[in-house]
């Protein structure tokens, strides 16, 4: 946090802006790409402060895409939070008013189908590598492999409300196992 | 495209309530809970008029329940519901989040605190994978076989989570060559 100059700020306003319009599929679609910019590239945040927000956003209610104002916050405070949550939405969501009111009508023309065909594949590519990206700084501990594979199979086998695992995750973490 | 069981919000600030009581209810996703709340519970929506929204919602960029949010708040009361709808289910949901950010931030230090934060991204990871396979079977209704739809979330996978190229070249140089062939195929085939 210290010394974020008037260019940092617009870099990370601009930046949100731009994984607004690749969120195809949600933000989580995005998440590799926005480590590899405020992680790798600019070294605003590290590793575990990623994760770590991707984790609370996924255990408090709301929408799993206030992960990104919590990567705001960390980089830069409350005005970082508020600046990357309006980055993050302000295309999308002119986007989605405007195809609103374009008309579903057009739903089902060819063109249309074919991106949501097209997309699909790379929004799982991209999911992937968002979990990738989430296990990276835990990598080396047999602990996390362990609970991250039981979240795998608990999520995907039952209907279990996923803030029981988050809350079964941070109890094996406090009780020193990860 | 009224229907006669459904029924409609009075104000945008019913919508902007409704909106927050949904997205309080959703840990980890919201988007169960609003075809409850939405369809089922207050009848402002029919199953298939959410289905249609749910499906235009993922054409789209940015999270589904707030592009469904904006749109069916633009239905009802146009701009000023879609605002209304979309503060009410981000509001809320951002003041907890930040709270226990800033929580988290000043007991971050501690053992036990980081320790419990690590197991809850090694969940939260596994989270994001589940996500990932749960919606692999989807890929076999793809109008390009289902071979080709595996190798391309394959590919993607490498070039972006492994070897970390910059999302833009990806989406723009694999997305482009799927989009084509998804148009060539539904071309082929009367849908």
């Amino acid at each position: 946090m210290t010394a974020f100059t008037s260019a940092d700020w617009w870099a990370l306003f601009a930046h949100f802006l731009a994984m607004s319009v690749l969120a195809i599929g949600g933000a989580l679609a995005v998440a590799p790409e926005i480590h590899r910019y405020i992680v790798d590239q600019r070294g605003w945040v590290d590793d575990t402060q990623f994760s770590a927000a991707i984790a609370l956003a996924q255990a408090a209610p709301g929408p799993n895409l206030l992960f990104v104002p919590v990567l705001g916050h960390a980089i830069a405070g409350l005005p970082g939070a508020l600046v990357a949550l309006v980055g993050i939405l302000l295309p999308s969501t002119t986007l989605a008013l405007a195809a609103s009111r374009w008309g579903e009508r057009r739903r089902d023309t060819r063109g249309v189908r074919a991106f949501v065909a097209g997309m699909a594949p790379l929004t799982i590519g991209l999911l992937l590598s968002a979990g990738t990206v989430l296990v990276q700084p835990y990598a080396r501990t047999a602990g996390a492999w362990a609970l991250m594979a039981a979240a795998v199979v608990l999520s995907v086998r039952t209907r279990i409300n996923p803030v029981w695992l988050i809350a079964g995750g941070a109890a094996a973490g406090a009780a020193g196992w990860v | 495209m009224t229907h006669p069981m459904t029924a409609r919000p009075q104000s945008p600030a019913e919508l902007f309530r409704a909106f927050t009581v949904l997205a309080m209810q959703g840990f980890g996703g919201v988007l169960p809970i609003a075809q409850r709340e939405l369809v089922e519970r207050r009848r402002w929506l029919t199953r298939e008029q959410f289905a249609e929204l749910l499906s235009v919602g993922q054409v789209l960029p940015g999270p589904n329940i707030v592009n469904m949010a904006l749109m069916i708040g633009d239905r009802f009361f146009g701009w000023r519901g879609a605002m209304a709808a979309m503060a009410g289910i981000l509001a809320l949901p951002l003041v907890i989040v930040l709270v226990l950010a800033t929580l988290y931030a000043q007991i971050a230090t501690q053992a036990m605190a980081a320790g419990a934060m690590r197991g809850m991204g090694a969940v939260a990871a596994g989270l994001v994978f589940a996500m990932a396979i749960k919606l692999a079977p989807t890929l076999k209704k793809n109008p390009m076989p289902l071979a080709l739809c595996g190798a391309a979330a394959l590919a993607t996978w490498a070039v972006v989570g492994l070897l970390r190229v910059p999302m833009a070249y990806a989406v723009l140089a694999l997305g482009g060559l799927l989009v084509a062939l998804a148009w060539r195929r539904l071309g082929r085939t009367p849908p």
